[in-house]
């Protein structure tokens, strides 16, 4: 029993460092969760974050919290999918809650205001580049193409929720993926 | 009120992101710009923070928008409503991994949430685009005005640097912030 306790107070700790040291998040967290995970600690193989990550990219929420969730679940259930969780989210947490109270005080600044018109076009370069990233791992075809194409254009010039644009596409992919699915069955006699 | 609305909102946009870092802009802007919390120009001010500190943007983004509207326990709320979603969808999928491994409903969804994300993030960057280069709107005199090129210049030199040099992102938003702040001075912008 007393082991137990020790594994959640290990996630904890384990997963407190993991989101206290990752910058840039999900994908950049994955390498460190493995160092952490399977190697200091061993409680999963590098196989098993393979798997996670699949599942983590085909599951809803942030890749940090699913995989969070996931390892402390596999390694100490419920209350460790609880430890392992907080533990990622606490550094967060806790240096955005003072960032936003410093941020208020020094926003009338004159510097302060100019380093944030450098700053929003250096981000949004940085977005570009995510966005690319994205582009080259996802599949290329013409499906592909007119979903983000459709996608873009609902979300840029009507006013649909971006739920219901998410749904129609995964509905419009589920679609898609079974007609085609079907057609390679048929070919195939 | 505002903790159950906070809460609610992000419980929402947990539960419909799919994917890693900023598969979830589009939807905290269509939420938070909608509702008033934040214009379009602190989330890109805000994006420049979260790279800069370490944890996932997801609870970053969370923390920051509840502090701003609702206080330390605005945080909590928006942070929990944040990952709760994750963290149960996660907890079910670990019950029956296999099922979901091998389901060809979820390969079918993903079809068409991939591309869907692509496209979404898209239209936020057109947004984001926009305010970064048109603070005040798209008229003629935009043009006139020197610092629409200081903008275009940085915005160029950084995503020069992040896609054919690699850059980290910090140094990017470093060298940004300076130079805004150096312009800002010098030309009396």
């Amino acid at each position: 029993m007393e082991k137990k306790e020790n594994k959640k107070l290990e996630l904890f700790l384990t997963f407190l460092k993991i989101g206290a040291f990752t910058f840039g998040g999900g994908y950049a967290m994955i390498p460190l969760i493995q160092k952490e995970v399977c190697e200091n600690k061993k409680w999963l193989t590098d196989d098993d974050i393979l798997e996670i990550v699949a599942i983590a990219e085909s599951t809803p929420g942030p890749i940090a919290i699913n995989s969070a969730t996931f390892v402390g679940y596999r390694t100490a259930g419920i209350l460790g999918a609880m430890c392992a969780t907080l533990g990622v989210v606490l550094p967060s947490f806790l240096i955005i809650t003072i960032i936003s109270m410093v941020l208020r005080e020094f926003s009338s600044y004159r510097a302060v205001k100019y380093a944030f018109f450098g700053i929003r076009a250096g981000v949004l370069a940085l977005i570009i580049k995510a966005l690319i990233s994205m582009y080259k791992k996802c599949t290329k075809n013409i499906f592909s193409y007119c979903i983000a194409a459709a996608a873009f254009v609902f979300a840029a010039f009507t006013d649909i929720n971006a739920v219901f644009i998410i749904i129609g596409c995964a509905v419009a992919g589920l679609i898609y993926f079974f007609t085609t699915a079907n057609k390679a069955k048929e070919a195939s006699k | 009120m505002i903790l159950l609305e906070l809460f609610i909102t992000f419980f929402r946009i947990g539960l419909f992101t799919f994917g890693g870092g900023y598969a979830m802009l589009p939807l905290v802007q269509e939420a938070v710009v909608k509702k008033g919390w934040m214009t379009n120009e602190q989330i890109v001010d805000f994006i420049a923070v979260s790279e800069s500190t370490p944890g996932p943007f997801a609870i970053n983004i969370s923390t920051y928008v509840g502090n701003e509207t609702g206080g330390i326990i605005g945080g909590i709320c928006a942070t929990l409503g944040v990952v709760l979603p994750s963290f149960i969808v996660i907890l079910i999928v670990a019950k029956c991994f296999d099922k979901f491994r091998k389901s060809k409903a979820v390969e079918g969804c993903m079809t068409g949430l991939k591309p869907a994300v692509i496209g979404m993030i898209g239209s936020a960057v057109v947004s984001i685009g926009l305010t970064v280069f048109f603070p005040s709107g798209l008229t003629t005199a935009v043009f006139t005005g020197i610092s629409f090129y200081v903008s275009l210049a940085i915005f160029a030199a950084a995503l020069f640097f992040t896609l054919k040099k690699k850059i980290s992102p910090i140094i990017i938003i470093a060298s940004s912030a300076v130079i805004g702040i150096i312009a800002g001075f010098a030309l009396n912008l």
